[in-house]
């Protein structure tokens, strides 16, 4: 029933909108290459479903793989900064300068390395940049987050490195961790988006491609249906991130 | 005369040059109780790291005869971690110390037990009440069979008949292997009715005020909170801790 009611208010809110947007663009008599109405938008996405399915299935498998690649540079990055201090200060400079770095005024030259001929090499690349940082960081707090009397006691008994990363800092940072993970989905998505706008070709066939090229012909409303896609694969994403963030910390806190 | 498992001679700690703590005169014998209390800053927790070997005196000694693994403390919350069940927090001290994993983990099973845990080998921290997490605290100081236990404010956060039936057990637990036991508190009776020897402290910086013998026997028998002598050993004690304070205030 609560989550009945949880789902009802949205969707009631969803509609009044579209039903104003409907309405004030039949009554104004708003020219559709304009401002189409919702049900103009919503026949592109009947008919073009096939091909956005397709881009969004291009996009979320780039966007995956970057959230992969970036998992496995920032993990083990994140363990060794944390085993020791130094390690961290030559780091943690990098990758803030890394992540305060727009990655639309590097991707022109990932684009170049990747090969003109490879765009989806470069929109990985540029989506792991983007990945990066969350999960870095998270990781590297969640390391850091753990109580100083449970710190006190592996003094006390003598702890080394490895069992204090092991049994004590490592597990401290799972909660940490699974957030950098959860923001990183989502950012993998927009650095996809991102630098496939950037690479500007259809190489990748991605859903920024599908809104790039329905803007150069004017077809505004299948520009709207691929924001559409866009938007329910970045909200799909975030809902299967915060399943599984939900299923880790259950276990991780012994309880369902 | 056995020796001293620590001796504090003229031992001072400062806490970026101000100084927090002594100088102070202490010895801690093997086997016996004592409490140290005093008002809030008055550097009970610092005392309690010098004495686990956690922290150094800035200037004095503190001579500490005891190897890895022979000191364990017990923190105010319980620090539990809350990704394992009570049976792996119990055995991490073995296992930090190299004991095999099945032998660690039958000592804490049997410390469970003899804190009056038993049955509650998988739960998850989360899942105990404060006093529980609080016993499992203490079973996983007493894995190792220590021969100096450290308190610090062990039942600060539980309610008063949950720390007095705490308190027996503690006691009682200290009668089977009678490990010296330093117990820092701000709760006066806690410390007279724990301690054989009760150490006052002042304020920032905590120097000694007064030191007293509580008598009595140990364990304490059932109604020995009522009888006269504790009472007044009580008054005294809170006497020697307003006059301590008062001087720091004045």
């Amino acid at each position: 029933m609560k989550a009945l009611a949880a789902l009802a208010l949205p969707a009631a809110l969803i509609l009044v909108l579209l039903g104003g947007w409907e309405a004030a663009c039949r009554l104004l008599a708003v020219p559709s290459y304009i401002l189409p109405p919702p049900s103009e938008i919503a026949q592109a996405v009947i008919a073009g479903r096939a091909i956005l399915f397709a881009s969004a299935w291009n996009t979320l498998a780039m966007a995956l793989a970057a959230l992969v690649v970036a998992a496995a540079i920032a993990t083990p990055l994140a363990l060794l900064t944390g085993l020791s201090p130094v390690i961290e200060r030559a780091v943690s400079p990098l990758a803030v300068t890394l992540q305060v770095t727009p990655v639309v005024a590097i991707a022109p030259l990932v684009v170049i390395w990747a090969g003109l001929e490879h765009p989806e090499r470069a929109i990985v690349a540029l989506a792991a940049v983007v990945a990066f940082f969350p999960i870095f960081s998270g990781a590297l707090s969640g390391l850091k987050s753990a109580d100083p009397d449970l710190e006190r006691l592996f003094d006390l008994y003598g702890a080394t490195r490895l069992q204090r990363l092991l049994r004590l800092r490592a597990p401290a940072a799972t909660p940490f961790y699974m957030e950098g993970i959860k923001v990183a989905a989502g950012l993998s998505i927009i650095g996809a988006v991102v630098a496939e706008f950037v690479a500007g070709s259809g190489g990748a066939q991605g859903l920024a491609w599908r809104i790039l090229e329905a803007g150069n012909r004017l077809r505004i409303a299948e520009m709207f249906a691929a924001v559409f896609a866009l938007a329910v694969l970045g909200a799909g994403l975030y809902a299967a991130m915060q399943a599984v963030e939900r299923k880790v910390l259950a276990a991780w806190r012994g309880r369902d | 005369m056995t020796a001293p498992l620590v001796r504090l001679e003229g031992a001072e700690v400062d806490y970026r040059d101000r100084r927090a703590l002594g100088p102070i005169d202490l010895e801690f014998a093997p086997g016996g109780l004592t409490a140290l209390v005093g008002p809030s800053g008055c550097g009970k927790s610092t005392a309690l790291r010098l004495l686990a070997g956690l922290e150094r005196p800035t200037r004095g000694r503190a001579t500490r005869s005891l190897a890895r693994g022979e000191t364990a403390v017990v923190f105010q919350s319980p620090t539990l971690a809350p990704w394992a069940s009570a049976l792996a927090n119990v055995a991490l001290p073995l296992e930090l110390s190299g004991a095999p994993r099945a032998e660690a983990r039958a000592r804490a099973a049997e410390a469970l037990a003899r804190v009056g845990l038993k049955g509650a080998e998988g739960l998850r921290p989360a899942q105990l009440s404060g006093g529980m997490a609080m016993r499992a605290s203490l079973a996983r100081a007493l894995t190792t069979r220590p021969r100096l236990l450290l308190l610090d404010e062990p039942f600060a956060a539980l309610d008063e008949i949950v720390r007095r039936s705490l308190a027996d057990d503690v006691l009682a637990l200290w009668a089977e292997t009678r490990p010296a036991v330093a117990f820092v508190t701000h709760n006066v009776e806690d410390a007279a009715y724990m301690a054989e020897r009760v150490v006052v402290l002042t304020p920032g910086p905590g120097r000694i005020a007064a030191v007293f013998e509580t008598g009595g026997p140990m364990p304490r028998p059932p109604g020995f909170r009522a009888e006269a002598g504790f009472r007044r050993t009580v008054e005294q004690v809170s006497a020697a801790l307003a006059v301590a304070a008062g001087e720091a205030a004045a």
